[in-house]
């Protein structure tokens, strides 16, 4: 188990530079084949040669590749300098570089929005497994019934419609007309109360459209191990009914859940963008949109470099769960 | 069932006593009675109907089967894929009544009978109660029978502290013990194993020791060698058998396997199109045949002794829909002696189950000095 975890984790890490790698490309290369100066997205199109060519002094954009390359990966592990104009900047590492906008250091901005989008997609992941699980498994138990019908249909509903329709419609009932719940997004560390009333929305929201999706996964997968010859075993042991599907039939039903799960939570760090807009709230998504309509690119960077580590750490994670669910998959 | 079954019945062995019975009470499949008598053999069924509505029409999975089992006794039920063996299985374990989620419940009539209690009737947690207790049930294929992710030693614990107020390590002690019983080695190690890491013999001894941790009074083997190497497959039956001596529990054991069924069965009941076509001891079954059927299942079965160059003799044509039984004997289209009685018999009317010889019972048109004509002169010398 620990040699598999180490090499799982060696494994995360080159990933992780390969990552990197692909990102300073796409940010760093593409637009300079394509000619398209990032000083000059730095500076705004009227600026004067001189103030363009110091920007390029200081973020090194004369440097060959691999030398820009080498500066960057530095600045992540170890922090960089800028030099410029006879002064000297000190980035610290973890260092993405600074906002072309606002010229703030872009960690702590990721630092400081990636606990909202987290307390977004975890608290949503939770409403949408209860949600689902619980649809599913009674859509699954009374299959062809009319709750199993209307159940399917606003499955179908949740998967289709838009976050910026069913967020909208909730927040002008909920928020608006009944005065429910709070419309603004409130640091939990300020109030945790309003913070909770603040993020109940975007939860529900969220989770109605990714909760649609584990319904009917929840409802095929029990359909089909209620078919299992494992299942027939335990009622010939004598087993209470809600013991066989509580037990037997869900242990096996979480397996495929799990899967979409850590797919789903590690994606969701990046496209919490239209809900983060919807709801207001400073999380990496709604950063993220700012940042591409300002063309920051050191921003975009950051975001997509998180996003990333994200996918592959959910992923690392719910390999590891499998072989707690499933003893086949436990590996030495 | 019409009258004219009942009545047809009456002059027969055992299992006949079932029908008369129930045209004394005049009941009718379906209809619950109180007045049913406790049958003085511990386990009795009687007229067994297990009928599946689906949307081609009505599967008649069992239709009318009868018979009875003493304790300590084997009976072999024989008989094709789809000939509702299983069902009948599932059937006497009150399995067809749970877990049909959103599916049309199967239609179940006549009466089961174990150790004085009906079963048909009963409430549906009194015969959970049973499960596992009174009658416990081994698998055809250990793997998929036994769920992936628990411990064999989690089932067994767990099929035995339903039924008993017992605490975990008690449990697991007597987890242990039984499989130390079924042959397992280092039990105490091989307690905590999942199945995926048994061998498949392995794994059907565990399901013995699952199905026995409870003590069962009845024991039902559904096919319990078919997904086993030949080597192990003795071995099983082998245990099998020890067991029975053992704990002196009633056992049926399912198979298409006519050499299974020589190996442990006291009594044979040969299945056909969801009914039963020929019973008899195993001596009877085997040595003088009644039913053209069961020629064939013995005609199919490969020997040693015989000359290689012989091709085995197969029984022609597929089993019958159980939705559009063929009329007359159901095995008709089938039967090489199909036009040995006189008239349209065979096609127009169903045969009863008829006792040819004390204990012997067959379905068949055919006149008693015809069929052992047959029999002697065409079918054995071929075997």
């Amino acid at each position: 188990m620990l040699t598999y975890l180490i090499r799982r984790l060696f494994a995360v890490a080159v990933m992780l530079v390969v990552i990197i790698l692909a990102v300073f490309c796409i940010f760093f290369l593409i637009p300079k084949w394509a000619g398209i100066d990032p000083a000059t997205m730095f500076v705004g199109k009227q600026a004067d040669k001189a103030s363009i060519e110091g920007v390029r002094e200081k973020l090194q954009l004369d440097e060959p590749v691999l030398v820009q390359l080498f500066e960057f990966f530095k600045g992540i592990f170890v922090g960089r300098d800028y030099t410029g104009g006879g002064t000297t900047t000190h980035c610290a590492a973890p260092c993405f570089g600074y906002s072309f906008r606002t010229e703030q250091a872009i960690w702590p901005v990721l630092t400081d929005r990636l606990p909202v989008t987290l307390s977004l997609a975890l608290g949503a992941a939770v409403v949408w497994l209860f949600i689902g699980l619980t649809v599913g498994v009674l859509s699954a138990l009374k299959r062809g019934s009319l709750w199993d019908r209307l159940a399917m249909t606003g499955a179908l509903a949740g998967v289709s419609l838009p976050i910026y329709f069913t967020g909208l419609l909730a927040l002008a009932v909920f928020a608006y007309q009944l005065d429910l719940v709070s419309n603004t997004f409130t640091p939990f560390g300020e109030n945790p109360a309003k913070w909770f009333s603040g993020m109940i929305l975007p939860w529900i929201t969220l989770a109605f459209l990714f909760g649609a999706m584990y319904a009917r996964l929840t409802r095929a997968t029990m359909l089909e191990v209620m078919g299992e010859d494992y299942i027939r075993t335990a009622r010939a042991k004598g087993l209470r009914e809600p013991v066989v599907i509580g037990k037997h039939a869900m242990r096996s039903t979480m397996t495929p859940v799990l899967t979409l799960l850590g797919v789903d939570i590690g994606a969701l760090m990046g496209s919490a963008i239209l809900t983060e807009t919807t709801f207001s709230i400073p999380g990496l998504g709604q950063a993220v949109l700012k940042a591409i309509n300002d063309r920051d690119l050191p921003l975009i960077l950051g975001v997509t470099l998180i996003t990333a580590t994200s996918v592959v750490i959910a992923n690392l994670v719910v390999d590891l769960l499998y072989g707690v669910i499933d003893p086949r998959v436990r590996l030495g | 069932m019409t009258d004219h079954e009942h009545k047809s019945h009456k002059d027969t062995g055992p299992t006949a006593a079932a029908a008369t019975d129930l045209t004394a009470t005049g009941t009718a499949p379906g209809e619950v009675t109180t007045d049913r008598k406790p049958p003085k053999a511990f386990l009795e069924v009687r007229d067994l109907r297990v009928h599946f509505p689906t949307q081609d029409g009505l599967v008649k999975s069992v239709d009318g089967l009868s018979f009875t089992l003493e304790k300590g006794k084997t009976l072999g039920i024989v008989g094709e894929s789809g000939s509702g063996k299983s069902v009948t299985s599932l059937g006497i374990m009150g399995l067809h009544t749970v877990g049909q989620y959103g599916r049309q419940r199967p239609r179940l009539s006549g009466e089961i009978w174990l150790a004085g209690q009906e079963l048909l009737g009963a409430d549906p947690d009194e015969v959970r109660k049973l499960r596992g207790r009174e009658v416990a049930m081994i698998f055809q294929d250990p793997l998929s029978a036994l769920h992936p992710f628990f411990t064999v030693g989690h089932q067994i614990v767990e099929a035995y502290r339903v039924h008993h107020n017992v605490d975990k390590r008690t449990a697991r002690t007597r987890a242990v013990e039984l499989l130390d019983r079924v042959g397992i080695p280092e039990p105490d190690k091989r307690v905590d194993s999942f199945p995926h890491e048994f061998s498949g013999g392995m794994r059907q001894r565990a399901m013995i020791a699952m199905a026995l941790v409870n003590n069962p009074e009845l024991l039902i083997a559904d096919e319990p060698t078919t997904a086993l190497d030949v080597t192990v497959q003795a071995q099983i039956l082998d245990l099998i058998r020890d067991l029975q001596k053992e704990f002196g529990s009633a056992v049926i054991i399912i198979t298409h396997d006519l050499g299974v069924v020589a190996e442990l069965s006291d009594d044979i009941l040969v299945m056909y199109g969801g009914r039963c076509v020929e019973y008899g001891s195993a001596e009877q079954v085997f040595y003088e045949p009644q039913h053209p059927y069961t020629w064939g299942l013995l005609g199919s079965m490969p020997r040693i002794d015989r000359d290689r160059a012989e091709r085995l003799i197969p029984v022609k044509g597929s089993p019958p829909s159980l939705i559009n039984v063929p009329s007359g004997c159901a095995f008709n289209p089938r039967c090489p002696y199909a036009d040995v009685p006189k008239g349209d018999i065979t096609r127009t009317t169903r045969p009863e189950l008829r006792e040819v010889k004390p204990g012997h019972l067959s379905a068949c048109h055919m006149a008693q000095e015809d069929r052992e004509r047959i029999w002697n002169e065409e079918i054995a010398p071929k075997l």
